[in-house]
This record gives structure tokens, C-alpha cells and sequence, in this order.
């Protein structure tokens, strides 16, 4: 019997569930790692070092060499998670999300202050704006 | 015997504590964010509860992927305030209320919902943030809280039918405590939000009104809503609404009494990637 998932068809957004999850275990917790702040040092200090103690896939890596949220959360991230890089590099939760979304920073504040993005054209994939 | 007073519900936004602690208060974009609460600080000292049975969730910090508690209650001493990774905010530890913790549980497990029972664990903006909210920032808060970590990170999360089910046994295990508590509970986390991905950034006032028009008026109805319609009307973040079901279930009319008296009403957008909604309901 196939699982209920009636979350597919939601535009820009990958609902984090157990199967997620099981892809994503060591790339979330090794942004889990970066909650110590000697972690965060050896992380900054050979980035790729670091990623490679952890039993992650290459891509998962590349990924967050990148800092392409995006992809990592293809790769079974979970935002929450991967906040901890961004707070390893400095960065608000208002720079991370706007970065996934193709705007410049300024322009997702501008959005966010105008009442953020609008729910229509928002709801199904292929839907007419 | 203890009794529910009241209930308060707010969104948690961790930017909220960082303008705080980074004494962005008085700056126009926070202000009208800040000016929600005015009321509902001094509300608070005028109810003086003994104990806050503060529902919130966890935000990959008390709990990494090793182990994902659906209910969670903490009955330690104290909670510490953890660390997100910018350091953990200049806010007052937490005192716990073992006693009447460890009784809820006791209730709660043998009404059919099976908690996990947390005995050392750090509390994140989750629950720090709507502390700040109601009580400013004292060198101590008001009164010992006991935190109820909910998942809402990891599908599938509780339903809101269950989670308003989980408020109506809580309800019934505080009443059957034997010291006369005012206790309070709050359900804390949305309006809507997406956090992630190209979608990031949704906001849907119209939906977030109606939930709280709901929440007032038709709870029960409220909370067969499947989660489905939280993702796509309050964005993927927006599911941390099924939280105010808990404490909405543990209200007096949906346990055979009077309708609550809706002391207080906010909504603003945005606050960082947020809409922002808070409610005090008073028990009749
Ligand atoms: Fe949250």
C-alpha cells in the first residue's frame, strides 16, 4: 500500500517527511555539529575536511560548499538544520529563506515589509498566476 | 484544586528575541510588532499565574534527528536556554514545575497519549520568544513553566484533531491537582510562513484571520482540518498552528462550560519572514 503524501503538488516547497528524513540524516546532523562553537572553528578552517568526517554524499557536500539551500533541501535537508551554516557564516533566517528564492536580499525584505508573497498563483503547481 | 485561567496564543518568531536582546525595540519596523503586547504584559502581571504550561516546538535544538518526540514534557527543575548557534540569548533560565509536571504526565499517558518524558533538555525561541512577549525582559520570570515540545518539523506531525484531544486531557489532569494553581496555557508558533525553498516568504493574511475567528469560535470544527490545508494556504512553516489546537482544547466551553472572553486580538505582518498572530482567551 503506497503512503498518503498530499503535499506534492504544492509549488516551491518540499515537505520534510520521515523519507526525507532518512536521505537527509547526516547532512542535518552534521549542521547539528555546528551548534559547538569548536565545531564552527574547524568547519571555517578547512571546510571540506570537515564535511568529509561525516557519511554524507558527494552531492550533499557540494551542496553545502555552495551554500545552495535548494539543494540541500533536494539532498533531504531540513531548514531548521541548515540554519546552523547559516549562522556559522552570520547569516539572519531572513537571508537564508530569501536566498532560495532567486530575489536579492533587499528585494525579499521589500517583499516581506509589502506583505509577502501573495498566496495566489501560490497554491498548485502549474497554476495560472 | 488547580484550574485553567486562561489561554494565550502567539507566533514565536526567533527574530522577535534577536530585536530584543540586540535592543531593536524602539525601531518603527519592531514597534508595531512590539505595541501587540502592551496590553497583554500588563494583562499578565494583573493575572499573576502560578504556573505556564507553555506549548511550543523545537526547532533542531533540544532534539537533533536521534531521536523526534512527537509530545514532549519537560519536568526537570530547570530548563536552560539554548544555544541556536548565535549564542544563547541574555534571557533568564526556566523553572520547571516537576511536581505538577510529572502528574500530567502520569494523567495524560493513562487518558491514551503517550508523551515522552523529558528530564534535561534546553528550551529554544520556541519558548523563550513568547516569554519575552508577555513578560519584557525581567531578570527572572514570572513563574515556574512547564515546556510541552510538540513536533512539527518532521511530517507527519500530530493532526490537529489529535492535538486538540491532547488540550482536553491536559485540561483534565491539571483539575485533578491537588494545590489551588492558577495555571495558564499557551499555544505558541505560525501565522503563516514558508521557510524554505522558492516559495519562501508566503504570507496569507485572509487565512490567518479566519483561523483565529475559528479558533474563537468553532474549534472543534477548526480542528479537523487536515494538514494538507496548512501547507498550502499558511505555507510549509504555517503547520505549527496545529499547537494552539492543545491549548484551545483545554479551554472551559469545549469541556462543558462557558464561552471564553477574548481579552485580547493582534495581527500584524511581517516580522522577518513571519505574520504575526496572538490571542488571550479568559475562562468564564
Ligand atoms: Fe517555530
Amino acid at each position: 500500500m503506497s503512503l498518503d503524501k498530499p503535499y506534492t503538488d504544492v509549488p516551491g516547497t518540499t515537505i520534510f517527511d520521515a523519507d526525507m528524513s532518512r536521505q537527509g540524516y547526516h547532512l542535518n546532523q552534521f549542521c547539528m555539529s555546528l551548534m559547538k562553537a569548536d565545531n564552527r572553528a574547524r568547519f571555517k578552517a578547512n571546510e571540506r575536511a570537515y564535511l568529509d568526517e561525516w557519511p554524507m554524499s558527494e552531492e550533499q557536500k557540494k551542496a553545502v560548499l555552495a551554500r545552495d539551500l535548494n539543494r540541500c533541501i533536494a539532498l533531504g535537508g531540513n531548514i531548521y538544520f541548515l540554519a546552523k551554516i547559516g549562522a556559522t557564516d552570520g547569516k539572519s533566517f531572513q537571508q537564508m529563506a530569501g536566498s532560495m528564492t532567486g530575489l536579492s536580499e533587499e528585494e525579499y525584505r521589500n517583499m516581506m515589509v509589502g506583505g509577502g508573497r501573495p498566496i495566489e498563483g501560490n497554491r498548485y503547481i502549474g497554476e495560472k498566476k | 484544586m488547580a484550574r485553567i485561567s486562561a489561554s494565550v496564543y502567539t507566533s514565536h518568531v526567533p527574530a522577535v528575541g534577536a530585536a530584543l536582546d540586540l535592543g531593536k525595540t524602539g525601531e518603527p519596523y519592531w514597534q508595531a510588532v512590539f505595541k501587540g503586547y502592551d496590553f497583554s504584559k500588563q494583562w499578565l502581571k494583573d493575572q499573576k499565574p502560578d504556573v505556564i504550561f507553555l506549548v511550543y516546538n523545537d526547532h533542531a535544538n533540544a532534539f537533533s534527528l536521534d531521536i523526534i518526540p512527537t509530545f514532549a514534557i519537560g519536568t526537570a527543575p530547570e530548563f536552560a536556554v539554548a544555544d541556536e548557534g548565535w549564542g544563547p540569548r541574555p534571557v533568564p533560565k526556566v523553572i520547571g514545575h516537576p511536581r505538577l509536571a510529572a502528574h500530567i504526565a502520569q494523567s495524560v499517558i493513562q487518558d491514551d497519549f503517550d508523551l515522552t518524558i523529558v528530564n534535561k533538555m534546553d528550551v529554544d525561541h520556541g519558548l523563550t520568544v513568547p516569554l519575552s512577549l508577555m513578560c519584557g525582559q525581567p531578570q527572572a520570570w514570572p513563574c515556574p513553566v512547564i515546556p510541552f515540545a510538540v513536533n512539527v518539523v518532521q511530517y507527519p506531525v500530530p493532526s490537529g484533531r489529535r492535538c486538540y484531544m491532547l488540550g482536553k486531557a491536559i485540561r483534565k489532569a491539571i483539575e485533578s491537582y491537588d494545590e489551588p494553581l492558577n495555571v495558564q496555557i499557551w499555544g505558541t508558533g505560525g501565522m503563516s510562513h514558508q521557510l524554505q525553498g522558492p516559495r519562501a516568504g508566503l504570507i496569507n493574511k485572509e487565512w490567518d484571520q479566519a483561523f483565529l475567528d475559528r479558533l474563537i469560535a468553532e474549534p472543534e470544527k477548526l480542528a479537523a482540518m487536515p494538514h494538507i490545508d496548512y501547507v498550502r494556504e499558511a505555507g510549509s512553516e504555517g503547520i505549527e498552528l496545529v499547537m494552539w489546537l492543545i491549548a484551545r482544547g483545554a479551554m472551559n466551553d469545549v469541556n462543558g462550560g462557558k464561552p471564553p472572553t477574548v481579552r485580547h486580538r493582534f495581527y500584524h505582518v511581517p516580522a522577518s519572514n513571519t505574520a504575526v498572530g496572538h490571542l488571550i482567551l479568559e475562562n468564564n
